[in-house]
């Protein structure tokens, strides 16, 4: 029994013709059109029972055994792109997950090739899994032990250094003095104005506040003591690590995560060049050489700042360094200035390690950038706070 | 959806240079060039290295404005078109880079997304639907579509951008050394992949190529740059045999023999 249903749209007409679905396409079937007939004919193919499999007999009006096969029109199309051909092949040709038979007629060869090529797509298809529920959750277990390995890789890679660094000492020629001191040039000396800058400003403010409060206790001489206190002892280091963090560390990461990339690591390796001693180590002097030095300018810069301030509260700079020498002993200077190398170290460490853990990506460049600088802010906070603590121990 | 006159492109010659002269500073790259692409041809450019044929490629894409001469494309003068007629171009211009391109920070199937969703208003599943089918044109595994371009070989990251350069099923494809850098079996694979597709969407393509093979293996015609222009254009056969040191050179060496013998074979099985 021949049937004949008809669907029309504007680029094509639906017929059942003995079994077989006849789809006559017309006009364009590109980019531009496919998301207006894409709706339509879905909403066509249901309409008319296609690709329903019969289930209890009297599901739809058409049964799905009449469909033997289709057939594709192009007599009146004018155009079809492989936007336009995967509509076809996968709506019609691969319904609700089943794939027929279909044959094209009236086509050119190269629209003939063109659909071939969109059924063989469109049937490998597969749907992504969904993600579980409990996704948020293994995130969560898989950032912390990623922390871990982070800080167990940290030391490990400290540890490796160190030997290199200890070698490297006992042979002082080995050490490239050239590449030592052109980073002497950009860790330190460059960073000289912004850090005795901030120092500076952190010192008036120690001072403002300072002096605003003890003013009320009537002992307003002592905000000297705060002031030497608190800039030699912390904030001149403090501001020193964390602007290396931010301008040196970064760019260690970033200059040595660049040249993983373009395999410049590897062409080392082979050569025999030990990345240790060439890219970490002028890199790790530099920073222990740099970090006393602009800590020694942060604390004078810390000391004038507040002494301006102070000599507009009334305390004269001769009052103001007198009390200094008296009050504030050399053990304070000494607190801040030992922990200026190891916060070094640690900033050098961490810069390097994460420029060599570089993938092939832009991405990870920018990743491990980011990652490098958190890391050894958050871990020159941590070592000031242990120190605090030691230093309260051993009563200086 | 565009405010272009149609009436006005000429789809016979697609791009079309006439006179160009490109330069930087007082260094003189290419002098009063001609070179007509045919719609449906594949046409490669061939010449030594320096001669300006990437300068010619950027020049012919718009990235770079030519020092004098016009360039057509749909027989509109490049200077001269508006805005809307520019989007339409690049609706139906394809480039394969030489590195392939793609956009580090996507996945592959993102990467074939991006002129879809910057120029058509598809729903997100259907352009999905759509890059994977694109990737299967080209002759990548669906597994390649969540990866990054950095987890890709060569010879996958310049399928991948194939796939990308077709997004949106272009008119004409520019590709700069197609198979530079890809092993035999992987560039023959890609020459049979190109003159597929052609078949198949009716592209017309511009190719700068070395790749002897490639060259015998798929194009239609050949232009040769030599001397800061075009010195001719013509069916391979011709081409060899043209009067030039240069061409003499490059097609008179062994690796050329070799290519244009295994052609031959080719023929005769």
């Amino acid at each position: 029994m021949s049937a004949s249903i008809q669907n029309s749209h504007e680029a094509y007409r639906l017929e059942i013709d003995q079994g077989q679905l006849i789809v006559h396409t017309y006009g364009r079937w590109n980019l531009d059109t496919i998301k207006s007939i894409d709706r339509a004919l879905q909403a066509d193919l249901r309409a008319i029972g296609y690709g329903k499999v019969k289930t209890s007999g009297e599901d739809y009006g058409v049964d799905d055994s009449e469909f033997g096969g289709v057939v594709f029109d192009f007599k009146e199309l004018i155009r079809i792109d492989t936007a336009g051909a995967f509509i076809l092949t996968r709506t019609i040709g691969c319904h609700d997950g089943m794939c027929r038979m279909w044959r094209v007629r009236n086509a050119n060869p190269g629209q003939q090739i063109l659909l071939t090529a969109a059924a063989h797509a469109s049937a490998g298809m597969e749907v992504p899994p969904p993600k579980p529920w409990y996704e948020p959750l293994s995130r969560l277990g898989e950032g912390f032990l990623n922390g871990l390995r982070e800080t167990y890789e940290t030391i490990a890679f400290f540890g490796q250094f160190s030997v290199i660094l200890f070698k490297m000492l006992l042979r002082p020629q080995r050490i490239r003095w050239k590449s030592v001191f052109s980073h002497i040039e950009k860790v330190g000396l460059d960073a000289l104005p912004i850090v005795v800058v901030l120092s500076f400003f952190i010192g008036c403010v120690l001072a403002f506040m300072g002096s605003d409060l003890l003013e009320a206790f009537g002992a307003k001489v002592f905000v000297v003591d705060l002031v030497g206190l608190a800039v030699l002892r912390e904030f001149a280091v403090l501001i020193t690590a964390i602007l290396m963090a931010g301008r040196s560390n970064s760019a260690f990461t970033a200059e040595i995560g660049s040249m993983k990339m373009r395999q410049e690591i590897d062409a080392m390796t082979v050569i025999g060049l030990n990345t240790g001693e060439t890219l970490v180590a002028p890199r790790a002097l530099a920073c222990l050489v740099s970090a006393p030095i602009l800590t020694f300018f942060a604390m004078v810069a810390g000391l004038l700042g507040g002494m301006l301030v102070t000599w507009s509260q009334g305390i004269s700079p001769i009052l103001f360094t007198a009390r200094i020498t008296e009050v504030v002993s050399i053990n304070h200077f000494w607190v801040g200035m030992v922990k200026a190398p190891v916060f070094a170290m640690v900033i050098a460490i961490i810069g390097c390690r994460q420029g060599l853990a570089v993938g092939g990506s832009v991405e990870s460049l920018g990743r491990r950038t980011t990652t490098s600088v958190v890391q050894a802010i958050f871990a020159i906070i941590l070592l000031d706070a242990m120190f605090a603590m030691l230093f309260l121990q051993m009563d200086v | 959806m565009h405010n272009v006159n149609y009436d006005k492109l000429d789809f016979s010659v697609p791009v079309e240079a006439i006179g160009v002269r490109s330069q930087f500073g007082s260094n003189v790259i290419n002098e009063n060039l001609n070179l007509q692409l045919k719609s449906g041809e594949i046409l490669g450019v061939v010449g030594g290295s320096g001669s300006g044929k990437s300068v010619l490629l950027n020049t012919l894409l718009g990235l770079k404005s030519p020092d004098g001469g016009v360039v057509n494309i749909f027989g509109h003068d490049r200077k001269h078109i508006t805005a809307d007629e520019l989007k339409y171009f690049e609706n139906r211009v394809g480039v394969l880079f030489q590195g392939g391109a793609l956009f580090s920070s996507l996945t592959v199937r993102e990467n074939i997304m991006v002129p879809m969703r910057l120029h058509t208003n598809l729903p997100v599943p259907l352009m999905r639907e759509l890059a994977d089918m694109k990737l299967d044109m080209v002759g990548l595994p669906m597994t390649a579509a969540t990866l990054n371009p950095s987890d890709l070989s060569g010879g996958m990251r310049k399928r991948a951008g194939l796939a990308r350069a077709l997004a949106l099923d272009p008119r004409i494809l520019f590709l700069d050394e197609p198979t530079a850098g890809l092993d035999p079996v992987g560039a023959t694979a890609f020459d049979e992949l190109i003159v597929q597709l052609r078949e198949a969407l009716g592209l017309t393509i511009f190719m700068v190529t070395h790749d002897l093979d490639t060259l015998f293996a798929t194009c239609d015609r050949v232009a040769v740059l030599v001397d800061k222009h075009i010195a001719i254009a013509d069916t391979l056969d011709n081409v060899v045999k043209y009067d030039h040191p240069w061409v003499a050179e490059y097609f008179g060496g062994p690796r050329s023999r070799a290519a244009g013998l295994a052609t031959q074979n080719k023929g005769i099985e």
